[in-house]
């Protein structure tokens, strides 16, 4: 076990270096000149040259990534042509929002996802199994920025009850846990919380199903077990692959939704990319897109190493 | 006589399915005195692991209609409560499956499993639990049983594994062992050393066994009396030299015949008897197994024979037979 999860963080690290190349080469062969935004539309030739000279631009591709690779790898991310700011600080303000609004509706999201796909595993084709099924059918199919606007409309622009938009009062990005803050997290959750809980409920209903008919279920009962004891043995073999399709879900979750974030103005991961693009600050772009390309790699790495150390049928062979 | 363990009469056992209605069991009755060992022998699908699964009620409640009595130590197991039902499962009564690697849960060790079941039963520590668990491996004779009871399902060989079902079946003492085809996913000599465990336990521990079986010599090998099932009734029942030296029942006869051609093999068809056995969904009036026998008369397909005594303890369910016994005599 020890061994294989040490030979399977060694084959992260090419793949790693791959996706940084990746990061760095999308954003260049991307036409358009980076420093367009930042310049006035009359600046001279000389300005432009020495805004150029200052963000690398003048120098080689090659050369050029091999320094961003450099300072990125001691956590040195450059500067936003935008904000002037350190494009690390930046990116990990918006990971901390991201992980935040992630984690909730996770909680959501899998509670409610698991609880319907046992139900509607355990009572197969009964009314309960319909109605949890056509929930999570609505949950993977309803588009979730529409969802997200529905609710606005409903819960704040009629009821009032909830904020539509930011991530604490007075346009604050900075999360504090308190109910003000707690307020501006619960639609965007809410939203968030759909796709997972849809994915989660149907995997589930299927997967404790296929349980269910196997002939050890059988074995299990011709033991004198109580249903509650049978009920843990099917948890059991379910365990792995409902991990690795929670572990995924949460991955994709954690990665940001630009949808999402755009629709209730999150400043999170997807929000920052959404900015970075429209206003072509290529630092902060590779940045972020960095981070979160790396962030998936280690997230694969952990489903793989997790579900594995679950399965005996894998941890021994 | 001894004392009764398990006492079957007139089982039916039909299985909704949509619209149709499948008679698996159309009339079984059996009857098993403590520590004796009977053989259920019969084509595939002719209801043997119906009724097997019907002595601790493991079928579905929904689509099972369940008629008859099924008895195990004087008590009617369709009366049963759930606890009654948890505790006769696994307690009284223990079951063997044909295919011990989708009968185990895969991801526990047989020892948890051993562990688990006893204490299901038993208000004792794991650590006792484990302790009979490990005296049963030894009883069992799984070599080196601290060890492989810490072994998941898959890494036991077949046989190794069949010992572990086994072992897990008889983990609170049951009298009656019910076991499916325990031999058939096995390879041929180890068939043997397991069939040579089930007589072994049979006599140290005075254990009742109801076993099904394809194969006629494990029949003979381990019981003392062999009940002959067709299309969900028992067609000849009686003791195992008796039934292999004169049997009675022209279906018998075929089963018989056909095991000097080779070995009976699951799902495979009889070949010294023409035709197949009738459509479960939409059984003949008389006897079922008229449309294939060559003795058969119009009396035949009128009505369902009774299982009538013949000679001491064996009984048939054939119009024909008297005659023809007296003819070959
Ligand atoms: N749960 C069920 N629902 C519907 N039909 C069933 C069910 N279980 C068994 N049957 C049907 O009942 C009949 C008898 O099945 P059973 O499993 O008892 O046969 P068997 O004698 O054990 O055969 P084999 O030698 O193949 O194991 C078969 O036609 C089978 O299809
Ligand atoms: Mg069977």
């Amino acid at each position: 076990m020890l061994r294989y999860t040490f030979n399977r963080v060694l084959y992260a690290l090419p793949i790693m270096l791959g996706v940084s190349l990746v990061c760095f080469l999308l954003v260049h062969i991307a036409p358009g000149d980076p420093l367009v935004s930042v310049l006035p539309p009359d600046a001279t030739e000389a300005l432009r040259r020495q805004m150029a000279e200052l963000y690398g631009f003048d120098r080689s591709l090659p050369e050029q990534f091999l320094r961003w690779l450099a300072r990125a790898a001691t956590g040195d991310l450059g500067t936003s042509i935008a904000t002037a700011r350190p494009v690390a600080a930046e990116v990990a303000r918006a990971v901390g929002n991201t992980v935040t609004l992630a984690a909730f509706a996770t909680l959501i999201g899998f509670t409610l996802g698991a609880i319907f796909g046992f139900v509607a595993g355990y009572f197969r084709d009964s009314p309960l199994d319909r109605l949890a099924s056509a929930l999570a059918v609505l949950g993977v199919s309803v588009p979730h920025y529409w969802l997200g606007m529905v609710l606005v409309i409903i819960f704040s622009a009629q009821l009032g009850w909830l904020p539509a938009t930011g991530a604490g009062p007075g346009g604050s990005t900075e999360w504090v846990w308190d109910w003000e803050h707690f307020r501006h997290l619960i639609l965007p959750a809410v939203t968030m919380s759909v796709i997972p809980m849809g994915i989660v409920a149907r995997t589930l209903r299927a997967l404790v199903a296929e349980i269910l008919s196997q002939e050890f279920v059988m074995g299990l009962r011709a033991r004198g077990l109580s249903e509650f004891a049978v009920f843990r043995h099917v948890v059991k073999n379910a365990a792995p692959t409902a991990l690795a399709v929670m572990g995924l879900q949460l991955g994709y979750l954690l990665g940001g939704s630009i949808l999402i974030e755009t629709v209730f103005s999150w400043p999170g991961t997807g929000f920052l990319l959404n900015a970075a693009i429209f206003q072509r600050d290529l630092p902060l772009l590779q940045g972020t897109i960095l981070v979160l390309a790396l962030f998936f790699v280690v997230l694969n790495l952990l489903v793989d190493v997790v579900q594995t150390a679950l399965d005996p049928r894998i941890r021994r062979a | 006589m001894a004392e009764r363990v398990l006492e079957i009469r007139g089982l039916e056992v039909t299985f909704r399915r949509g619209e149709e209605r499948i008679r698996a069991v159309a009339g079984v009755d059996l009857t098993l005195a403590a520590g004796e060992a009977l053989a259920l022998i019969g084509e595939s699908g002719s209801g043997k692991s119906v009724t097997l699964r019907q002595v601790l009620r493991l079928d579905p409640e929904r689509t099972t209609e369940v008629a008859g009595s099924v008895r195990v130590g004087g008590e009617e197991v369709g009366r049963l409560d759930r606890r009654g039902l948890r505790r006769l499962r696994g307690g009284r009564v223990g079951m063997v499956f044909q295919e011990p690697l989708l009968a185990l849960d895969p991801v526990y060790t047989v020892g948890q499993q051993i562990v688990e079941a006893i204490r299901a039963h038993e208000p004792v520590s794991r650590a006792e639990a484990r302790a009979r668990a490990l005296e049963l491996f030894r009883l069992v004779h799984v070599p080196s049983p601290d060890r492989r009871l810490d072994a998941y399902p898959h890494e036991l060989s077949g046989g190794l594994r069949q010992r572990a079902m086994i072992a897990l079946a008889l983990a609170c003492r049951p009298q009656l062992l019910l076991a499916d085809e325990p031999t058939t996913a096995l390879d041929a000599t180890v068939q043997i050393q397991v069939l040579l465990l089930l007589r072994e336990l049979q006599e140290r521990l005075g254990l009742a066994i109801l076993f099904v079986t394809h194969d006629i010599g494990a029949a003979v090998e381990i019981a003392d009396r062999i009940a002959v099932i067709y299309a969900g009734r028992i067609v000849e029942e009686g003791p195992v030299r008796a039934v292999i030296r004169s049997p009675l029942h022209p279906y018998t006869r075929g089963l018989l015949a056909s095991r000097t051609e080779g070995a009976l093999v699951k799902g495979r068809r009889i070949a010294a008897i023409p035709g197949s056995p009738p459509d479960l969904a939409r059984p003949p009036p008389g006897c079922a197994f008229a449309p294939r026998c060559s003795l058969a008369v119009e009396a035949c397909r009128r009505s369902v024979p009774r299982l009538e005594p013949f000679a001491p303890g064996h009984a048939v369910r054939c119009l024909r037979a008297p005659e023809w016994a007296a003819s070959a005599a």
